[in-house]
């Protein structure tokens, strides 16, 4: 329960980074968070106290103490996506400073109407 | 029928992709060749389809790699599906051919292709997945490519409209993700139609009503409700021509609408009987979508901005199509999708058209093109009428059954609001006639040759789909849309035809 509400925290960090800081790279930052933390909330939905892997090691032995391993096989998914659009945000971050020689986004702001 | 031709809506695209760079090096123009190959095959397979459901057959479903439901990813072709993709390979289609020459005044053309190639990958994708993460993965390739594709000039504009979408677009993706792991933390699968049936059991508990919120966050973000709007009037008219056809024609409603049809419909089996605080919510996103974006539509000098605004407008009518919830409502909000597809991808292939014979999409400096364009005029005039509903174009029937529809929900003001909501729509897309394509009289008329045939070509594509439309109303609305609204309608009975039995 004290994981879930720590998720919900780091998201919350997340979210207040996007939504007030004026640094591109600090917006990236925190849109990296809330995307940590909505990973973090999906492997715990997983999470079994005193989980064994699901892996049959013997024959008739009980699977109800299994992991369930699919949000795993999920997150590693949604980790790969992540990455590419944390790495092209960082991409038109780059070029967007080459452009404005700044990273302050009240600076940014040629479109309007 | 063998369902075997459904991920080939998948693989066609993205092998395209992957082999656009590799032919580039070797013969500059294969990209553009390949691309639009591809983009026919696209519509030969969604036409190839949805002449099969013609025959009154159930929906197709294909399962991956053989594997049973709870298990495996299923491919769902029903009526619906078959009307999204044909919507999605149309304009898909249209907007490549539009790109093999406007793309002169830009370097880089394989990597355009490359990426409009995933685009439509994760569309069709989205338009054919029967499983929630897949849908989500889907999501994120089109939404990831069509970032990039926004920012493809690398101008100042671009740059900052393509942050912008970014990071505001990908807040959406995230809270969908968030709404997908607790769904699945209840469930305990992914696929759609056994959720479905899972769903029914449990109790509309707050957790419910939480991952509803969620879903319909994202789906919002996605489709540019208004008050989640901020992205679209800079994103769309920043990306090259053929991609905002691509953007507002048909991304925003597969991304949006569809997908959010589909999961509240088909997968929590709302109706207006059971939920209907859900439905007027939609209503009220709706008519403020109508207001907001058609009033700004006004206001605006850009040529792609103003058809940007309209498309946030437009993008109203589906909602209070949906939100009225009855049949004819949902036919009508079906209908516009269709022509609003075809319609705002005509209009912004003739605004890309008008940039790349003068080099502007100012209005205020534009003047008497209709002597020196003529195709790009009357195309651009023939879809606005479409857009406003003036009989006999696909606008016209579109708004008809969501009047329809509206009346006979005993919802007279909304019928009042979509229709007087028409003539603005004419209003500004009339205004961008008369300031861009008609002689002025202060000003001499701005100088200007008729684009290529290919780009001609392009548009009397989009062109005879919106004359057709309307014209053809009856089997379209017979044999497409009409099932299409049932699949939606019947809800759970989704279920039901994807497992079978």
């Amino acid at each position: 329960m004290i994981a879930l509400f720590a998720c919900m925290l780091l998201l919350l960090i997340g979210l207040y980074a996007v939504v007030t800081k004026r640094n591109i790279i600090r917006i990236i930052i925190g849109f990296s968070l809330v995307e940590y933390a909505v990973n973090l909330f999906f492997a715990l939905v997983g999470f079994k106290r005193n989980g064994i892997p699901p892996i049959i090691t013997e024959l008739g032995q009980s699977r109800s103490n299994f992991v369930d391993p699919v949000p795993q096989a999920l997150v590693l998914t949604a980790i790969v996506i992540g990455l590419a659009t944390t790495a092209l945000m960082l991409a038109l971050a780059m070029r967007i400073y080459e452009k404005y020689r700044t990273f302050d986004i009240t600076e940014i702001r040629r479109l309007k109407g | 029928m063998d369902s075997s031709f459904i991920p080939l809506f998948v693989v066609v695209p993205m092998v395209t992709a992957f082999l656009i760079p590799l032919f580039a090096k070797l013969w500059q123009r294969s990209s553009a060749l390949l691309a639009n190959a591809a983009g026919a095959v696209l519509l030969g397979l969604s036409v190839y389809g949805a002449v099969y459901l013609f025959t009154d057959s159930p929906a197709l479903i294909y399962r991956m790699g053989g594997w049973a439901p709870t298990l495996g990813i299923t491919l769902v072709y029903d009526h619906l599906t078959a009307l999204v993709a044909l919507a999605v390979n149309a304009v898909g289609l249209a907007a490549l051919l539009f790109s093999v020459r406007y793309l002169d005044h830009y370097t880089g053309h394989w990597k355009f292709f490359s990426l409009f190639m995933l685009v439509l990958a994760g569309l069709n994708g989205v338009t054919v997945t029967g499983d929630m993460f897949n849908l989500f993965v889907f999501i994120e390739i089109s939404a990831v490519s069509s970032y990039a594709l926004v920012a493809f000039g690398t101008d100042f504009d671009e740059l900052e409209a393509g942050f912008k979408y970014m990071v505001i677009g990908e807040i959406g993706g995230t809270a969908i993700l968030l709404a997908i792991a607790l769904l699945y933390a209840k469930a305990s699968t992914l696929n759609m139609a056994v959720v479905s049936q899972v769903m029914a059991g449990f109790g509309r508990t707050p957790l419910f009503w939480f991952i509803v919120a969620m879903f319909l966050v994202g789906f919002a973000v996605k489709m540019a409700m208004v008050p989640f709007h901020a992205w679209l009037p800079d994103a769309h008219p920043s990306a090259p021509a053929p991609v905002s056809a691509l953007l507002s024609g048909v991304f925003i409603k597969v991304l949006g609408v569809y997908a959010m049809s589909r999961v509240m419909f088909n997968v929590f089996g709302l109706s207006r009987a059971n939920a209907p605080a859900f439905f007027n919510l939609l209503l009220a996103f709706g008519v403020l979508s109508i207001v907001a974006g058609g009033l700004l539509a006004y206001a605006q000098k850009d040529y792609k901005r103003l058809l940007a605004y309209s498309s946030v407008s437009q993008i109203g009518y589906i909602l209070i199509g949906l939100g009225i919830g009855n049949y004819w409502a949902i036919v009508g909000a079906l209908f516009h999708l269709l022509a609003h597809a075809a319609g705002k991808g005509l209009l912004f292939l003739t605004s890309g058209s008008v940039e790349y014979a003068t080099g502007t999409r100012d209005l205020d400096k534009l003047s008497g093109l209709e002597k020196s364009m003529p195709a790009t005029a009357w195309s651009h005039l023939l879809g606005s009428l479409s857009l406003a509903g003036i009989p006999p174009f696909a606008g016209f029937f579109s708004k008809l059954f969501i009047v329809i529809g509206a009346v006979s929900a005993r919802m007279y003001w909304l019928a009042v609001l979509a229709a007087l909501f028409s003539t603005v729509t004419l209003g500004y897309l009339v205004s961008v006639v008369n300031r861009a394509f008609f002689a002025r009289k202060d000003r001499e008329p701005t100088p200007a040759h008729e684009v290529p045939a290919t780009m001609v070509i392009a548009m009397l594509l989009l062109l005879v789909l919106t004359v057709a439309l309307g014209v053809g109303f009856k089997p379209v609305l017979d044999k497409l849309v009409g099932p299409a609204a049932e699949n939606l309608i019947q809800g759970l009975g989704y279920a039901r035809a994807v497992l079978g039995g």
